[in-house]
């Protein structure tokens, strides 16, 4: 995971909302699945596009406020974000191709 | 060129490579998410055997892998976005380049099938969910509906239970699927309320689901459930796209095979979830996917020779 970035309640509005990047924020937990199916895909798209996306990940068990405002009630979701609004919203374990078409368009 | 390359890593795929790395056939097995497959979508494993106090699908699937790994099976993650299958030549076109192989065992398995009603993607991510193990602590002291009469259906129902305060399970029949052992639960337990002969005909709700609209088959009578989250388990569609056109598939679109997992295609061979058959577990997939790897072994013999 070296390469995403772990978020939090706290640190999510000054990394992800001010980032001067786009970001991609990637909502797990523990308890789900698929979440752990997506995580490998997701750390190949950070080193990919290191420097240019800012790609993180939120614990949604350890933090609920984040989860809440943006009303994600499935995990994984991972929702793309620039200049501080969203972008693009993927819910559900999809393939790293439809997940790296998506981040192209915020480039 | 690889003896053999297995397509996904559930336990089907992982199967097939452990039988594959131990007949030291050259393989490589490739999965575009982490291995694991369907089955990560399931809590506790309970009829597989050789656990009789159950497993969860993630300590089933990782105890698969550090198997086939320990007899030096390669497990790849890379994307297949497209497949050419001649007798001779399989030739897999994935995101990280070009694979030739002389055998290929499809185990991609299937995916949850949608219901095609109403709202229901509008509100998929907003209260609608497949996968209750993934969503279910999002629905604490809430009001859920099953959808579905199977065994997953049955099962996500119960696992629901530890969550929401309420689960109607609507079901098109006026009998349950499920495993009798499943069916007892279900009607034990005091949160699961069953709503027989109903289908669901819409998804109410905008910003987040707030309720279900049903219409009764037998006596076409319509109602409307108020409840904040959906979950779908109606059955599964093939993960067919790689190969549709290429090999015969039956009226639902899942690979057909002989006895020795061989689909119409000399060479190529299907395993798990993906086949045509009666019954979908991780126990009737391993079996194929040994069964799969013996036979791929053989074709590639009866090639070189």
């Amino acid at each position: 995971m070296a390469d995403v970035l772990n978020v939090t309640d706290e640190t999510f509005d000054e990394e992800i909302l001010n980032s001067e990047i786009p970001a991609m924020v990637d909502f797990w937990a523990e308890w789900c699945g698929p979440c752990k199916m997506v995580s490998p895909v997701v750390e190949e798209l950070a080193q990919e596009y290191k420097g240019r996306i800012k790609i993180a990940s939120m614990d949604v068990d350890g933090n609920r406020q984040t989860p809440g405002r943006f009303g994600i009630r499935n995990i994984p979701t991972l929702i793309l974000f620039k200049g501080g609004e969203v972008a693009q919203t993927i819910i559900g374990a999809y393939p790293k191709s439809h997940i790296d078409e998506e981040i192209k368009k915020l480039l | 060129m690889e003896d053999l390359i297995i397509i996904g890593a559930g336990p089907a795929g992982l199967t097939a490579g452990l039988y594959a790395a131990r007949a030291r056939l050259r393989t490589i097995l490739l999965e575009r998410f982490s291995p694991g497959g369907l089955i990560l979508t399931t809590d506790w494993v309970e009829n597989y055997p050789g656990f009789p106090d159950g497993v969860s699908g993630f300590e089933l699937v990782d105890r698969m892998k550090r198997q086939t790994e320990k007899f030096g099976l390669e497990i790849q993650n890379q994307e297949v976005i497209r497949l050419e299958l001649t007798p001779g030549k399989k030739t897999l076109v994935t995101d990280k380049g070009t694979l030739e192989t002389k055998s290929l065992i499809l185990a991609f398995g299937a995916a949850p099938q949608k219901l095609g009603i109403e709202g229901e993607d509008l509100l998929t991510g907003k209260g609608v969910s497949y996968c209750a193990t993934c969503d279910g602590p999002f629905y604490r002291d809430q009001e859920v509906a099953v959808i579905g009469g199977g065994d997953t259906a049955v099962e996500e129902a119960l696992f629901l239970s530890r969550f929401a305060s309420k689960i109607y399970i609507i079901h098109r029949r006026d009998e349950l699927r499920a495993t009798k052992l499943l069916q007892e639960r279900a009607f034990a337990e005091e949160k699961i309320e069953l709503v027989w002969d109903t289908i669901p005909t819409r998804i109410v709700g905008e910003a987040g689901v707030e309720g279900i609209d049903l219409k009764n088959v037998k006596t076409g009578q319509e109602s409307r459930l108020s409840l904040q989250g959906v979950f779908v388990f109606v059955g599964y569609n093939p993960n067919n796209e790689l190969v549709k056109g290429q090999l015969e598939l039956d009226r639902r679109g899942f690979v057909v095979t002989n006895n020795d997992m061989e689909t119409s295609v000399p060479g190529v061979f299907a395993a798990g979830d993906i086949r045509s058959k009666v019954l979908r577990q991780v126990s009737t997939a391993v079996g194929e996917g040994a069964t799969a790897a013996f036979a791929a072994g053989k074709y590639v013999e009866s090639i070189d020779a």
